[in-house]
């Protein structure tokens, strides 16, 4: 009974941070390019003196 | 740099294919002095640029088109669009947290399941309260939105058993929970939710997603003109900005943005778009001429007369806002079934309730039984049935190269027996293709090819079009040199070479072109809107599919009569916008369901009036607008494809339906006798979706 008092928060707690980090991600427009995403890997940043 | 706001512009660019393509433009745009900053969204092949105030349209076209990309500049009126989005994202959160407080309640349930008893269990239950309470808060807000909606009108719809249901059973639970019971229901309330908005979900992606497809097509046809101005300097106008008096230049290759006199050039001009009419009009000074036709041969001015919403356009427009009325009384599948089902859960409900009373259960033991009654009839199967089936459909059409506008399209698709075909543009490819190329040798073949790709003259186009698809590779030549209104002209091994209008004249009204060795001519080129490779095999198809067609054409009879005689169909011509919609009302009023298929601007009103219509990605972008669904490419097989996926979507949402209700037969007489618990609730809700949901991936792997 003594273990639950630790267990549950911390498992609703880890729920509840990747709830948060989900809506971070959506209002951080994460999923506005999900193709490009995956082909931006590809992508050689431009070596330019500027 | 100075801090001067910076514009925000959004631009269509449809050849973005690979990574590269997004190094290149992200790269190579941002070297240009009056761009700041370029952001390529791959997924709907668009480019966002944020440029210097005084950067003109024409300029920023031009570094796209340096690069080597089309790039067509897409309107700032997309607020509608923005808030279908917002909807979207807002579901989606709801979505979101409906899910974590489904799952953690789950985990809290089981142990009590698994046989908590006493303090824990209370603990568990308070603990589910506190999680499911405000989900119910915050997930529920869209069905009760749309219930309190519903009731206040006077009507039912799904949303009110659901919010009642939902609501009931909160409460129940709570009150439950402080006295200490056995069985809290909040798993079932909140899962009920998850699944149902998940089904709401879907519907939004895949209207948002069609949506995005038609943005990406809207090629925004003369969204400005080049004006001159009165000390004869030139600047680009937005067509918004166009007003009487100006004047425009209107280049060879270009749509015209507002109606006009002609003031100075003479040209042909493709009208296709406007009244279906295949064959080039000739204009010279003083003669009138309309927005959105397309100019061929000659730089033009043009005094503009009527811009925006005075163009001839806009009695179009009128049109379509009546014919769009009909359209509108069309009442989906799922909506027809609620207002059959919401009054039987009602009565049901009430009745497990009266009948327990009656039974001498005591309110409290009759009350929970009628909420049982409410969460088991109210299945997320029903909320899953339509729409899971429908995006799984449009996904497939998608790959396919069709965009569904949304779930209704597909619905009405399904119902059709008649279809009406426009001929220019829809069962011909709608642009001029070159006749006569097999006639040419080699040599020539290649002459042609090294003078044609150097020009943007449709025909010129045309003419690379079939060549490059023929393996030709182009000539060696110097010097290449265009004159609007007469050709290329080039030099070939001490020879002059040049490609341009027939100096003979043309003969009755063809388009045709001529290739010219020193000034003597070798070859001549004729050229005419072909039909599309498969327009007979498409009629035949819809013919085995039990669709019978016919044409309806704004061209002449001549010119329409060997495109009937070719497919055997029967054909009504030189029809107007108005003919067409009646035509249409006569069938509809014969009991016909019509498929309308068009492409001009000439189609709008019909496309609007239609039970469905569908489109080529080649179409006006009115077109385009009115019609529930957009094919590409060349090919008009697609319009058979989806009126059998369309067909195949609705057996299967009739299944899930059957489905759905057999479910009930099964489940509701146990809710009657105060069987269901939580467990049983949970165990068929999952159950039934995840049958609903698997019957509709069938779609998927299906033949054709």
């Amino acid at each position: 009974m003594n273990g639950l008092a630790f267990l549950i928060p911390i498992a609703l707690g880890l729920g509840l941070l990747g709830l948060g980090a989900f809506f971070w991600s959506l209002r951080q427009g994460q999923f506005e390019d999900l193709d490009g995403a995956a082909l931006r890997i590809f992508v050689e940043d431009e070596e330019e003196p500027s | 740099m100075t801090a001067a706001a910076l514009v925000e512009r959004d631009f269509a660019v449809p050849d973005i294919r690979c990574a590269s393509c997004i190094a290149k433009l992200e790269q190579g745009l941002v070297r240009d002095r009056r761009i700041a900053a370029a952001r390529v969204n791959f997924t709907e092949k668009r480019v966002h640029l944020s440029c210097i105030p005084g950067a003109e349209m024409p300029d920023l076209i031009g570094a796209f088109t340096n690069l080597g990309f089309e790039a067509h500049p897409i309107g700032t009126g997309p607020e509608e669009a923005d808030r279908a989005a917002e909807t979207s994202r807002d579901l989606l959160r709801a979505v979101a947290v409906a899910g974590f407080a489904m799952m953690n309640i789950m985990l809290l349930s089981v142990s009590v399941w698994s046989g908590a008893t006493g303090a824990t269990r209370d603990l568990f239950h308070w603990l589910s309260a506190l999680i499911a309470l405000p989900t119910v808060a915050y997930a529920g807000r869209p069905f009760f939105r749309s219930a309190w909606r519903a009731l206040r009108h006077g009507r039912t719809n799904m949303d009110v058993p659901i919010s009642i249901g939902v609501l009931l059973v909160s409460v129940m639970s709570l009150y439950e929970t402080m006295t200490h019971g056995a069985h809290a229901y909040f798993d079932g309330a909140v899962m009920l939710l998850f699944f149902l908005l998940c089904g709401r979900w879907l519907d939004s992606v895949m209207r948002d997603r069609a949506r995005g497809g038609v943005t990406a097509l809207l090629r925004n046809m003369g969204t400005g003109a080049m004006v001159v101005e009165g000390d004869g300097r030139t600047r680009w106008v937005d067509a918004t900005a166009l007003e009487p008096g100006m004047v425009m230049l209107v280049a060879a290759g270009e749509r015209l943005a507002a109606d006009g006199l002609v003031i100075g050039g003479a040209t042909r001009l493709d009208l296709s778009l406007l009244t279906g009419e295949s064959a080039p009009r000739d204009v010279q000074a003083d003669d009138p001429v309309h927005a959105g036709t397309l100019n061929l041969d000659a730089p033009l001015r043009v005094r503009v007369t009527a811009a925006g919403a005075d163009t001839a356009i806009a009695d179009i427009a009128r049109l379509m806002g009546e014919a769009a009325q009909g359209k509108s009384r069309y009442v989906r599948i799922a909506d027809r079934a609620a207002r059959l089902y919401a009054p039987a859960v009602h009565c049901l409900a009430l009745a497990a309730f009266a009948g327990w009373m009656i039974a001498g259960a005591g309110w409290h033991h009759s009350l929970l039984i009628a909420a049982a009654v409410l969460i088991i009839t109210c299945p997320c199967a029903l909320g899953l049935a339509v729409p899971a089936a429908q995006i799984v459909a449009a996904g497939e059409l998608m790959r396919k190269g069709v965009l569904i506008k949304d779930g209704s399209a597909l619905e009405r698709l399904a119902e059709v027996d008649l279809a009406l075909l426009d001929k220019t543009g829809t069962l011909t490819l709608g642009r001029p293709e070159a006749l006569d190329l097999d006639g040419l040798d080699d040599g020539k073949k290649s002459l042609v090819l090294a003078l044609a790709q150097a020009s943007r003259h449709p025909l010129s186009e045309a003419l690379t079009r079939g060549l490059q698809c023929a393996n030709i590779l182009p000539a060696a030549v110097t010097g290449i040199r265009e004159t609007p209104g007469f050709g290329v002209e080039a030099q070939w091994a001490d020879r002059v070479v040049t490609l341009g209008r027939p100096q003979g004249g043309e003969k009755g009204d063809a388009l045709a072109t001529e290739l010219a060795v020193d000034g003597k001519p070798v070859a001549s080129i004729r050229f005419a809107d072909q039909l599309r490779p498969d327009a007979r095999a498409v009629t035949a198809a819809l013919r085995t599919e039990g669709i019978d067609a016919m044409i309806l054409s704004g061209d002449r009879a001549d010119a329409v009569a060997p495109v009937a005689r070719e497919l055997g169909l029967t054909a009504q011509t030189g029809m107007s916008p108005q003919d067409k919609l009646a035509a249409i009302e006569r069938q509809e009023a014969a009991g016909h369901k019509v498929l309308m298929l068009g492409d001009g601007l000439n189609d709008g009103p019909a496309l609007a009036a239609g039970h469905a219509s569908m489109a080529p990605g080649s179409a006006s972008d009115v077109g385009k607008n009115a019609a529930d669904c957009i094919f590409l490419g060349d090919r008009l097989m697609p319009v058979v494809e989806t009126i059998r996926m369309a067909r195949r979507t609705q057996a299967i949402v009739k299944q899930n339906f059957l489905l759905a209700i057999g479910y009930n037969v099964i489940a509701v007489p146990l809710a009657f006798l105060g069987l269901v618990t939580p467990l049983v609730a949970a165990i068929a809700m999952s159950g039934s979706s995840l049958i609903v949901v698997g019957n509709a991936l069938r779609l998927k792997r299906a033949p054709g």
